[in-house]
């Protein structure tokens, strides 16, 4: 009978196991079905940002990196350098290379491409290599390392053979470096670049700087308004927010403009100062730092407003009540337990507007002058007027970086996840 | 200043927010020192503005409130020493609960070592030790209550003001913080003034209730006489339970008097609460608990004029006691509440009952306009 039971027992447990089993099965079966339709739902978005975000930011972010001509036009020196230790001239076969690799593009019409790279590095390139290639004798007489010196003596110069290896790919780091105001020499070590190239750390540590003022002059203004709109009976506040709004019913460039007919000399505002006898000769107010600032602000002001608006509207009355009759005089109320509370807000404001700010190009194009020109402005310079990719990639990637280690600073400091946004 | 002197006086106080309607309308009220006054009202009676009027939070438009006898309308918030727990408790959420209960100290510049000492003290008496580290939100809702009550006793404030702090409570948990404010109360001699829309918590609480009703106090009193003897018609429907009947007053002899009712057009006696000119109007409240039930032909002599006949439809038992439902005239329903020691002795349903009681107990008032 024991035994009977014990069997039975053993049935039922048996039993449960499998109806154990049965039911890890039926849960991952429905885990499964909602998991596909979470990805069929996120597909569309996703083909979408691959084929218009990703892919062609990445192609053109990687130009920044890759250094295809070089290898592709001059190949036979290309490879003769890949041995030559950079101490002393390259060896013969080296010279022999590249008088063949010349010949052979000046046949397919591509040493132009070759030359525009090469003169990046060392100014000057682009006429030795043209002048080389017009002067190169149909028959060889001597060496080919005396034959090329005798053309042009920079043949003989250490540093010109290091910038024809440099450029020879596949990966290079000219760019990034260059965008950084740093080079290698013949030795290939990092030094900075000659003191009048030096241009991108000043223009990023501008962008940084611009990118920081308006960030806070954003916030100085705009964290009253927020204030005053949260303290508004709901309708109002909705006229309120509408009208903060407004601007971006306006298209940027109008906008801009409308800045210049503003604050140019013979503009609204001067004819105005002047007419009221505030001032006796217009002030310059446009192509400097100061419209650079007023039209960005004008521009970014409602990123800040409507984060920081959300926050203060979740913070209920009784809890600066509670802080006054607590013994809280008006300001420290505001500082202690009303502000801290706000900070979720007055972070998303200040990320938004920041990270906008880095990436503007026709509000300081259009009001600011030439020492007022941010990143961006290169960037555009470079990958429309000059067509120098690599640089115009390279300063991408600063732009790039800078954002993403902002975002990271922010993500520690305050945490993503408390970010509100409208 | 005697000791008998009230710590609060409100003077002719009225307020108005639109310039139309009066929230609160010529309002004199007395606050005993030392008392648990609670201010009892449904919402939108003005009794959370009163609260709010004394707090500082609100201006009175007429009169004057006086705190200790020195006028208050020109002292903002923080310089009135009044301590207060909301509704929500507004714990500050970015600070911990030793912070909390600190803030009113740090914000008077009290010493370091002296409020960390205080805070512990006053985490002890709400049996809170060992809390002080964490944040609200880590806290239970019964806990964040008594961390706001803490924080409000922390700087030892001469008047505690609670808007509804038990609100957001369940059934149980708000019953034992009931007790446990009253015996903060009783233990420390505080004066508190507390808010509720909840008569049975006033009940509980209070040394004194006062009843709003727009805008204006209907009665103020003790609990047991504010139940038993309510003087108008609004507090006697507003707390515990009620059987009304409307009728006109046809005589009155001394207390007693003689009503017309409607149902069945019969006449009953009654205790005549306010005075209403014979033919007037009049709303006659019978609590539940203080009549009886009787099969009908029973009549007792001498007392013809203190029961109504009517038709027992349900009885419903609750464990503690039984209520009968009873229909009178086909329509009107009138609820008898009896201890559970009658529920087999009570008429079966469906018969025809009488319901009947004691003449003190059946009270007419003037029929709310």
């Amino acid at each position: 009978m024991l035994r009977g039971a014990a069997a039975s027992l053993h049935a039922a447990l048996a039993s449960v196991d499998k109806d154990a089993g049965n039911l890890r099965r039926a849960l991952r079966k429905s885990r499964r079905r909602e998991q596909w339709r979470a990805a069929a739902l996120v597909l569309p978005l996703f083909v979408f940002l691959a084929a218009c975000f990703v892919v062609p930011i990445g192609a053109m972010l990687s130009h920044g990196v890759i250094d295809p001509d070089i290898v592709r036009i001059l190949p036979t020196v290309t490879d003769a350098l890949k041995s030559w230790d950079g101490h002393e001239l390259p060896p013969e076969s080296a010279y022999a290379a590249l008088i063949t690799d010349i010949r052979a593009a000046r046949e397919a019409g591509t040493l132009a491409s070759a030359a525009t790279r090469l003169n990046y590095d060392v100014p000057g390139f682009r006429t030795l290599l043209f002048g080389t290639g017009r002067q190169l004798p149909a028959e060889l007489s001597g060496s080919s390392r005396e034959t090329l010196i005798a053309i042009d003596p920079k043949w003989g110069d250490r540093e010109t053979w290091a910038a024809l290896r440099r450029a020879g790919g596949p990966l290079t780091d000219f760019y990034v470096l260059g965008a950084l105001d740093l080079r290698r020499d013949a030795d290939g070590s990092i030094t900075g670049a000659p003191r009048e190239q030096r241009v991108f750390r000043d223009v990023l540590g501008r962008t940084l700087w611009i990118s920081a003022m308006v960030t806070v002059i954003c916030l100085v203004l705009g964290y009253p308004v927020a204030y005053v709109i949260a303290a508004q009976p709901p309708a109002r506040a909705g006229v309120l927010l509408f009208l903060v709004l407004l601007p971006f019913w306006t298209s940027l460039l109008v906008r801009t403009v409308a800045w210049v007919v503003l604050l140019q000399k013979e503009g609204v505002l001067n004819s105005l100062f002047l007419s009221l006898g505030i001032i006796d000769e217009p002030l310059k107010m446009i192509f400097n730092r100061f419209a650079v600032y007023v039209a960005m602000v004008h521009v970014l002001l409602p990123f800040m407003v409507l984060p920081v608006y959300s926050v203060m509207r979740s913070i209920p009355a009784s809890y600066v009540r509670a802080a006054s009759s607590l013994g809280a005089r008006p300001f420290t109320a505001f500082w202690r337990v009303y502000l801290p509370q706000t900070l979720p807000g007055i972070g998303a404001g200040c990320l938004i507007v920041f990270i906008q700010a880095l990436g503007y190009y026709i509000t300081p194009a259009l009001v600011g002058g030439a020492d007022d020109q941010m990143i961006s402005y290169f960037i555009a310079f470079y990958a429309g007027r000059t067509v120098n990719w690599g640089m115009a990639a390279a300063l991408s990637i600063m732009l790039l970086t800078a954002t993403l280690l902002l975002y990271a600073v922010y993500n520690r400091l305050i945490g993503v996840e408390r970010m509100r946004l409208g | 200043m005697s000791t008998t002197e009230p710590i609060v006086r409100f003077v002719g106080i009225g307020k108005t927010y639109d310039g139309v309607s009066r929230v609160v309308d010529k309002l004199d009220l007395d606050i005993e020192r030392g008392e648990f006054l609670t201010l009892l009202g449904p919402s939108g009676s003005g009794k959370t503005t009163t609260l709010m009027l004394l707090a500082g939070f609100e201006t009175p438009t007429a009169g004057e409130i006086l705190l200790e006898g020195k006028p208050l309308s020109r002292v903002p918030p923080y310089q009135r020493n009044i301590g207060m727990v909301f509704q929500n408790y507004a714990l500050f959420p970015h600070m911990s609960i030793a912070e909390n209960i600190g803030f009113p100290l740090s914000v008077r510049g009290v010493a370091g070592a002296d409020i960390a000492k205080r805070v512990e003290r006053a985490l002890d008496m709400v049996q809170l030790s060992g809390f002080g580290h964490r944040r609200p939100s880590q806290l239970s809702g019964g806990q964040q209550q008594r961390v706001a009550v803490a924080r409000a006793l922390v700087f030892e404030p001469k008047l505690i003001l609670m808007d509804e702090p038990l609100g957001a409570l369940d059934k149980q948990l708000r019953e034992q913080m009931q007790l446990e404010i009253r015996r903060l109360h009783q233990r420390l001699g505080v004066t508190m003034v507390y808010v509720t829309h909840d008569q049975s918590e006033a009940l509980t609480m209070s040394d004194r209730i006062a009843v709003f009703h727009r805008g204006s106090i209907q009665q103020l009193d003790k609990p047991e006489p504010m139940y038993e003897y309510p003087k108008n018609a609004f507090v006697a429907r507003f707390i515990g339970e009620n059987n009304r009947l409307e009728g006109t007053l046809e005589s009155v002899r001394d207390d007693r008097c003689t009503i017309h009712v409607a149902i069945g057009d019969s006449r009953i006696e009654g205790t005549l609460v306010e005075p209403v000119p014979n033919g007037g109007a009049v709303t006659v409240s019978l609590r539940p608990e203080r009549v009886q039930i009787r099969d009908s032909g029973h009549t007792i002599d001498g007392h013809s004029g203190c029961q109504l006949p009517g038709l027992l439809q349900e009885i419903i038992y609750l464990g503690d006691h039984v209520r009968a439902r009873v229909v009178m005239a086909g329509t009107h329903e009138f609820m008898v509440k009896r201890p559970i020691s009658e529920a087999h002795t009570l008429p079966r349903i469906g018969s025809p009952v009488e319901v009947f009681w004691a003449p003190e107990h059946c009270r007419a008032f003037a029929r709310e306009s």
